[in-house]
């Protein structure tokens, strides 16, 4: 049975460095509230399941699935919460909708990490606490041997990563959502202070509040929803080992993977050339080349180069995070990854407004789950 | 077959209390300390603003005529806005009530906590707030009996919910 799922609602709310008139219930409400409208559909009457991907320490709230129901009109509704990425949470309603459980399910995910006063403890914490936890420095150094290794051995020049940040945050300047957007050149972005070399802080994304909502509809309810339905057609996600001094630096398996289950799903054969628009994993500018060579967009130990040419700009062959990316727009910690459908939805339905990109058919989204995970999803979509 | 069951002998030897006082053995101890700064959001921020002031409030959703304690901005069974704010009463009725008699580090308690529901007049039946009852004998509390708020001070009191002290029985209890 093919995947044939519709994205028949979206809704977002945040997008901003903070949001301290909003709790992060009543930001979720305007969220749920603006993706039921958009697909026309009462929470109350027409959805069988909601899904939410939140992580606890992130909300400062144990079993935080409990808090959820109120502000999605879930209550007494069947509803879950995945401690992963959005995108695993779409894939979760994929299965629910094709196992004929739900006709219409709901999921959400958001970031309110302006109520985090000392995120990095968050991310140290969740490093091994008997091998990984001598190492008492900003969790960032991960992303730094990583970063080490994937230059090594693909040989790519340093300033190709500068470049992906280059790129990403002057695309955001389009973008009514993009936060971090600047106008920068590559010297500005190499000069800037080093986190954890070789990584500096500009080729770092920084972390923003929001929360975005998706409405999906089985094949024959979406004919009835809404008016811009985009079908997912391939989804997949995997996650690596947790020993960091184990995995493969140099590239990220579980992104391979979980593309490699997408576009199977999707029957797509020759993907380097198959897409029209991609949001994928940028959390730091090595992220982005790392995770286009995985998705099998760029050669091996290409992607710099073609980055540096341009062929991932907006005006190029495949525009690579047109929206400004986490880079350009913020990082949205477990949304990040529904952040990058939101971004290729509007585009797909047309609605991208200054970002519009002309005849978008088919795109590939991607997230990654941060330091320090090895867990990745991505999605294939068309309208 | 469990991954233990083929073997018959572990390397050195179980930790014994004169390992433990010469520190003889491997102990990772992380304090794990996150700090937050929760939005409290509209409707709970004028919740507490109104605490502050030795009152309650409440919010009212016009479709379904409910009126909401504690506070939201949203009507989780219509799934809408609320519409406006409404005043209820420091006065109530004991929903249900539990003496609790284990501390949160579980030791017995020499003066049990008094935990109720109460369902505060004015707001719709059922609706009402989670808090402690005081200046009563524990054996005399009964669901059903009518309770008022014991505030602090009002140079006490700093927009939280313990700015109420206690519930207390009223009238003919």
């Amino acid at each position: 049975m093919p995947l044939r799922v519709g994205i028949v609602g979206v809704g977002y709310s945040g997008f901003d460095s903070m949001t301290p008139s909003l709790s992060t219930r009543e930001l979720m409400f305007e969220a749920a509230s603006r993706a039921y409208e958009d697909a026309g559909i009462d929470p109350r009457k027409d959805v069988q399941s909601f899904i939410c991907c939140t992580e606890d320490f992130w909300e400062g709230i144990s079993i935080t699935d409990e808090y959820m129901p109120d502000q999605l009109g879930a209550v007494l509704k069947p509803l879950c919460t995945i401690s992963s990425d959005g995108i695993v949470g779409l894939a979760t309603a994929c299965m629910h909708i094709m196992s004929g459980i739900a006709d219409v399910a709901v999921v959400e995910s958001h970031s309110k990490i302006s109520d985090v006063r000392n995120p990095d403890e968050i991310s140290s914490f969740a490093l091994d606490p008997i091998y990984d936890h001598h190492v008492n420095a900003d969790p960032r150094f991960v992303a730094g041997l990583e970063m080490a290794r994937y230059l090594k051995e693909t040989g790519t020049k340093r300033d190709y990563c500068a470049q992906v940040a280059v790129k990403n945050k002057k695309n955001a300047l389009l973008n009514p959502r993009g936060v971090h957007g600047a106008n920068l050149d590559k010297r500005a972005v190499l000069s800037s202070k080093v986190a954890a070399s070789p990584l500096t802080e500009l080729e770092s994304s920084k972390t923003i509040d929001g929360s975005i909502v998706f409405v999906l509809a089985s094949a024959q309810k979406a004919k009835k929803l809404g008016n811009h339905t985009v079908w997912i057609n391939g989804i997949g996600w995997s996650s690596d080992t947790p020993w960091i001094e184990d995995r493969d630096m140099a590239k990220a398996e579980y992104v391979e993977q979980s593309a490699a289950r997408a576009y199977k799903m999707a029957g797509i054969r020759n993907p380097t050339t198959y897409f029209d628009l991609a949001e994928v994993d940028d959390t730091y500018s090595y992220k982005e080349l790392q995770s286009l060579e995985a998705l099998k967009l760029a050669g091996k130990g290409k992607a710099g180069k073609m980055v540096e040419s341009g062929t991932f700009d907006r005006d190029g062959r495949l525009p690579v995070n047109a929206s400004g990316g986490s880079l350009g727009v913020g990082h949205l910690l477990e949304a990040t990854g529904l952040h990058r459908v939101l971004e290729a939805v509007l585009q797909l339905r047309g609605q991208a407004g200054r970002l519009q990109i002309p005849r978008v058919k088919k795109a590939v989204v991607q997230s990654w789950r941060g330091i320090p995970t090895a867990t990745g999803a991505a999605a294939v979509l068309g309208n | 077959m469990g991954m233990s069951q083929k073997i018959t002998s572990y390397p050195g030897h179980e930790i014994t209390p004169e390992d433990v006082k010469k520190g003889k053995y491997l102990d990772v101890v992380y304090k794990f300390e996150p700090k937050y700064s929760w939005a409290a959001g509209v409707a709970i921020s004028r919740f507490l603003a109104e605490l502050k002031e030795g009152r309650i409030i409440a919010r009212k959703c016009m479709r379904c005529e409910r009126i909401l304690v504690p506070p939201r901005m949203y009507c989780e069974q219509c799934f809408r806005p609320t519409d406006e704010w409404v005043r209820v009463k420091d006065t109530g009725t004991v929903n249900t009530y539990s003496i609790s008699h284990v501390g949160t580090d579980a030791r017995r308690l020499k003066t049990p906590i008094l935990v109720a529901v109460v369902d505060l007049d004015g707001a719709t039946p059922g609706m009402g707030i989670l808090h402690i009852l005081g200046e009563v004998e524990p054996l005399r509390i009964k669901v059903g009996m009518k309770v008022k708020a014991v505030w602090k001070s009002s140079s006490e009191r700093q927009g939280a919910i313990t700015d109420i002290r206690y519930f207390t029985p009223i009238g003919d209890e």
